[in-house]
C-alpha cells in the first residue's frame, strides 16, 4: 500500500476557528495508508512546504493530502512542493476546508465532522492516483492573422516585428477593413485613410508579412503548435504578378455596378478595386457582372491590358498551410437597418445608416465629399440622428450597448457643422456614453460649440411628408412629445457580428455568446485568449469596440501569440482524457460530444482468436485535449478517462463518504 | 400638452438663446440636465416648472412659455443652484435674466410677485437694506390684500425680527450706486 501524508493547514484562524484541526489530523492519522499526519499554521508558507518536505523525504511518502484552502489558491504551490522532494506533482491532492468547510459554517463540531469527510475522501482518491506526465508539442514557427481591418494589421506587423513570419488573410481584395470606409476618427477627427494607410502599406512591404486577401478560410485542423489552415484563394482573373495597378482596365470596363465600399451610393467597375488607396491595388474581375464571364463577349480589359495580366480562365485555388497559432480578427458587420419598419426600413432613400453618412462625408466619396442627400441630391438643413438602432433594443434581440454610436454620432454631427454652417443637427439619444479619454469633452464641444441638440428619447416613426421627412419623439427631459421636420435622418446603426461569424467559429472550434460575438477566455483576466488553445481574439468580432481598443487587443494577441512562437516546444497538460483502448466500442459519441474536436475515430489492428481483426477506436490528440471531462460522462464502455479524475479515484472518494 | 414642433421653435428662438449669452452671459447649451440646481431648489415647491425643466425649455425654444411661468416668480435668488451647478450655467442669473426679459415681453404671469420683487429692490435702494414692515405694508396696499401675512406679524415682533422704522446701514451711498449702475446697463440693453 502507498505511504500517504496528511497535512491539515489552520489558514491562521480562517479554518482553525470553526474547524479543530487537530481532531482531523488525528482521524487522518488512524486511516489506512496513513503513515504521517501533522498540523500546522500556514501549509503554503514558506515553513509550511519545508516541513512536508521534510515530511516527504523522513517517512518516505509516496503522496500526500493538504487540507488547506481552495485549490484554486494553491494547487500550484503544493504540487511544486511535491516536486522539489522528488514526487510527481500529480501525486498531491489539496481538499478545501476552507471555502468549502470554515467559511461556510458557523458550528466548529459540525464544520469538523465536514472537514474530517472532506480529508477521508482526498486520502481515498491520493491512494488511487497514477504519477502523470504532460507530453510536449512541437510548435510551428509561423502565426496566421484571420481578418486584415485595424486589428489584425496591427497583430500582423506586432507578431512581425517581433521577428516572426505571419500571413495576414482577409476575404476582401484589399485590406483595411471598415476603417477604410470611415471619413474622420473621433476625437481628435484625424482623417481615418491618412492614418490608417500608412499601417496598411507597412504591413504589405514587411518582410516578415505574407498578404493573402481574397482569400477565405474553408478549414482548421490540428491544434495548438500546428494548426492545419486550408485557405480557398478566390479567382481574381487578374495575375497580380504581371499587373502593374496601372488601372487602364477599370477606366475601359464598360459595366458598371454598385459599389459595396460606397454603400451603394456610387458606382464601380465590374474590374475594379474597392477604394483608391487599396493595397494590394490590383484589380479583380467581379465574375457575376463581368460581360465577358457571363456572356463570352466583351473582353475589353484583356485587350487593354499592356502587360497581358487578364486571365479569364482563373480558378479558385485551394491551399493548406500550417500555422502554429492564430489571430482571430473578423471584425463586426453594420446593424441592418430593415428590422426597424418604423423607419422606414430602409426604403425611404433619405433615411441612411451612419456608414452610408461616412461616404458622403468623405472627400473619395460617391459626392466627393459634398452633402447631398440620396433621393434628390440636394444639401439638408435639419438632420436627424436617432442612436441606439440596432442596440440596446431586446426586441430587436440587441441588448448590448454598441460602443462606438454615440462618439461617431457626435463626430458626424460636428464634420455636418463644419461642412454645413446653417445646417442643424438634432440628436435623438437614450444615454449618451462616452468612455474613453477625451470622448465626453468632443461631445460636449459637439452640444455647446457645435450647435448639436440632443434630445433624450427614441424616435417613434419617421414619415414622408412632401419632400420632407416627419421625424416623431419624446422628449423625456421635457416631458412632451416632439416633431421635427428633416431633410436627412440617420439611424446610427449598431454593430452585428459577420453574418458567417458562427460558422467560422465552428471551424476554428472557438465559442461564440448568444448573438455570434467570439467569447474571451476570461472576461477581465483573459480578454484575447479563447478557450482553444493557441487561438487568440482581437478587434470587434470579440464584441463592439472602436479603434484605439481595437489596435490595443491587436498588440495584446500579438503579444500572446509571440509568446508561444518563441518556444520550440510546448508542455501539454496531463489531466486529459485518456482512452482505455481495451474496453472502447468505438461507439464514436465522445467524438460527437468533444467541444475541442480533440476526439478521433482510428482504425486498430489486434489478434483475435489467431485473425487479424481491425477495429475503431476513439484516439485523443494531447494537443487539442482541454480536460474538460465531457468524454468521459458520455462514453457507454467506461473506457474514456480522465488523468487525475479516474473514474476509479472517484468512486473511491465516494465510497470514503459512505462507508463512514 | 401638444406637440412640440421641434425643428420650428428650436429655429425661431435662436435670436432669443443669444441674447441670452450676450446680454447675460448665460449659455444653456452648457447645461446637461442633471437636475442638481432643481434638487436644491428651497423654492421648487412652488414651481409649475423647475429651474432645471425651464432651461430644456428655452433649449427646445418653448421661450414663450418660459417667460409667462410663475416659476420665475417664485426664484428667490438664493443661488443655491448657481453655487451647486458643475457645468457653471448659472441658473440663479438665469432666473433673474428671465425676469427681466418677461417684463420687457409683457409677458408677467403673476402680478403680486412681481410687485413684491420691485418693492422688495425698492425698499434695499431706499434703506440699503429690506425693511420688512415698511415692504409688507405696501405691498399689502398695492395688492388690495390689506391684513395678508398680517398673522405673522405678532410672532416675529415678539421675538425681535421685525422693526417700524429702517435700519440704517454704515455706507447706503454703495447700494446707490449699485442700483445706478445697474440702471445703467439695463438702459443699454435694448
Amino acid at each position: 500500500m502507498k505511504r500517504i501524508g496528511v497535512f491539515v493547514c489552520h489558514c491562521g484562524s480562517n479554518i482553525a476557528h470553526t474547524v479543530d484541526c487537530k481532531q482531523v489530523a488525528d482521524e487522518a492519522a488512524a486511516m489506512p495508508g496513513v503513515v504521517h499526519a501533522q498540523e500546522y499554521k500556514y501549509m503554503c508558507s514558506e515553513p509550511g512546504q519545508v516541513l512536508i518536505q521534510e515530511a516527504v523525504k523522513e517517512h518516505n511518502l509516496d503522496g500526500y493530502v493538504v487540507t488547506a484552502c481552495s485549490p484554486r489558491m494553491h494547487e500550484t504551490t503544493f504540487r511544486k512542493c511535491a516536486g522539489r522532494c522528488g514526487l510527481n506533482p500529480y501525486m498531491v491532492e489539496q481538499v478545501n476546508i476552507r471555502e468549502h468547510c470554515s467559511w461556510v459554517h458557523a458550528d466548529k463540531e459540525a464544520g469538523t465532522e465536514k472537514a474530517i469527510d472532506l480529508m477521508r475522501m482526498g486520502v481515498a482518491k491520493v491512494l488511487k492516483n497514477e504519477p502523470l506526465k504532460a507530453a510536449t508539442i512541437p510548435m510551428t514557427k509561423r502565426a496566421l492573422v484571420i481578418g486584415a481591418g485595424i486589428a489584425g494589421i496591427q497583430a500582423a506587423l506586432d507578431i512581425a516585428d517581433n521577428g516572426f513570419p505571419v500571413t495576414l488573410l482577409d476575404r476582401e481584395h484589399s485590406i483595411g477593413g471598415r476603417m477604410a470606409q470611415i471619413d474622420k476618427t473621433f476625437p481628435t477627427l484625424d482623417c481615418s485613410a491618412c492614418i490608417l494607410t500608412p499601417k496598411m502599406v507597412e504591413v504589405a512591404q514587411h518582410p516578415n508579412v505574407e498578404l493573402m486577401t481574397y482569400a477565405e478560410v474553408e478549414s482548421v485542423g490540428g491544434f495548438i503548435g500546428s494548426f492545419d489552415v486550408t485557405i480557398r484563394k478566390k479567382a481574381r482573373y487578374v495575375d497580380t504578378k504581371r499587373c502593374t495597378g496601372c488601372g487602364a482596365c477599370i477606366q475601359k470596363c464598360p459595366s458598371k455596378v454598385p459599389s459595396e465600399f460606397e454603400m451603394e451610393m456610387g458606382p464601380r467597375k465590374s474590374i475594379y478595386v474597392p477604394f483608391p488607396q487599396a493595397v494590394p491595388n490590383k484589380p479583380v474581375i467581379d465574375a457575376p457582372h463581368c460581360r465577358y464571364l457571363q456572356t463570352g463577349k466583351c473582353g475589353i480589359c484583356k485587350k487593354i491590358c499592356p502587360t497581358d495580366a487578364i486571365r479569364f480562365d482563373d480558378q479558385d485555388e485551394v491551399v493548406t498551410e500550417r500555422f502554429g497559432t492564430i489571430v482571430v480578427a473578423t471584425g463586426y458587420q453594420q446593424f441592418d437597418i430593415s428590422a426597424y419598419e418604423e423607419y422606414g426600413g430602409g426604403r425611404i432613400p433619405d433615411v441612411i445608416t451612419g456608414m452610408h453618412l461616412e461616404r458622403l462625408l468623405n472627400a473619395s466619396g460617391p459626392t466627393s465629399g459634398k452633402i447631398k442627400r440620396p433621393s434628390d441630391g440636394k444639401e439638408p438643413k435639419n438632420i436627424v440622428f436617432i442612436k441606439c438602432v440596432g442596440s440596446r433594443d431586446e426586441a430587436k434581440n440587441r441588448p448590448y450597448c454598441s460602443k462606438t454610436c454615440c462618439m461617431y454620432v457626435a463626430k458626424q454631427a460636428t464634420l455636418l457643422k463644419e461642412k454645413l454652417p446653417a445646417s442643424k443637427s438634432y440628436i435623438f439619444y437614450m444615454d449618451v456614453r462616452t468612455g474613453g479619454k477625451n470622448y465626453e469633452e468632443f461631445y460636449r464641444r459637439t452640444q455647446v460649440d457645435y450647435d448639436g441638440h440632443y434630445i433624450r428619447g427614441r424616435v417613434s416613426k419617421i414619415f414622408q411628408v412632401g419632400d420632407r421627412l416627419i421625424v416623431r419623439g419624446d422628449d423625456s427631459l421635457l416631458g412632451r412629445p416632439v416633431e421635427i421636420e428633416a431633410d436627412l435622418v440617420v439611424l446610427a446603426a449598431g454593430m452585428d457580428p459577420q453574418h458567417d461569424a458562427r460558422e467560422l467559429a465552428r471551424t476554428l472550434g472557438i465559442a461564440y455568446d448568444a448573438h455570434g460575438w467570439y467569447t474571451e477566455a476570461h472576461p477581465k483576466l483573459k480578454p484575447v485568449e479563447t478557450q482553444t488553445g493557441g487561438i487568440f481574439l482581437a478587434g470587434a468580432c470579440q464584441g463592439p469596440k472602436d479603434i484605439p481598443d481595437s489596435v490595443a487587443q491587436g498588440s495584446a494577441a500579438a503579444v500572446k501569440a509571440s509568446a508561444l512562437l518563441t518556444k520550440t516546444e510546448l508542455t501539454g497538460e496531463p489531466m486529459i482524457a485518456q482512452c482505455n483502448e481495451a474496453m472502447c466500442s468505438g461507439c464514436g459519441l465522445c467524438v460527437t460530444i468533444c467541444p475541442y474536436k480533440a476526439i478521433t475515430r482510428q482504425p486498430k489492428q489486434e489478434r483475435i482468436h489467431g485473425k487479424m481483426r481491425e477495429r475503431m477506436v476513439s484516439t485523443i490528440n494531447s494537443g487539442l485535449c482541454q480536460g474538460c471531462g465531457a468524454c468521459t460522462v458520455a462514453c457507454p464502455s467506461s473506457a474514456m478517462n480522465m488523468g487525475g479524475f479516474s473514474d476509479e479515484q472517484i468512486m473511491a472518494e465516494v465510497d470514503a463518504l459512505c462507508q463512514r | 400638452m401638444g406637440t412640440v414642433m421641434v425643428s420650428t421653435t428650436v429655429d425661431n428662438s435662436e435670436d432669443f438663446r443669444r441674447r441670452l449669452k450676450e446680454v447675460y452671459g448665460i449659455d444653456t447649451a452648457l447645461c446637461y440636465q442633471c437636475g442638481k440646481c432643481a434638487a436644491g431648489c428651497p423654492t421648487a415647491f412652488a414651481m409649475e416648472n423647475t429651474v432645471r425643466q425651464l432651461i430644456r425649455m428655452i433649449q427646445m425654444g418653448l421661450i414663450r412659455e418660459v417667460l409667462s411661468s410663475y416659476s420665475i416668480w417664485a426664484c428667490a435668488a438664493c443661488e443655491t443652484c448657481s453655487v451647486r451647478c458643475p457645468r457653471e450655467v448659472e441658473p440663479a442669473r438665469l432666473m433673474e435674466s428671465l425676469r427681466i426679459e418677461a417684463q420687457r415681453a409683457g409677458l408677467v404671469s403673476d402680478k403680486t410677485s412681481k410687485t413684491f420683487h420691485d418693492l422688495f429692490l425698492q425698499s434695499v435702494e431706499d434703506h440699503g437694506l429690506l425693511h420688512e414692515v415698511g415692504m409688507m405694508a405696501r405691498l399689502n396696499v398695492l395688492t388690495g390684500n390689506l391684513f395678508s401675512n398680517a398673522e405673522f406679524g405678532p410672532a416675529m415682533l415678539a421675538q425681535g425680527k421685525l422693526h417700524f422704522l429702517p435700519k440704517k446701514i454704515e455706507n447706503p451711498e454703495a447700494v446707490a450706486r449699485i442700483f445706478a449702475n445697474v440702471r445703467k446697463k439695463r438702459g443699454e440693453i435694448k
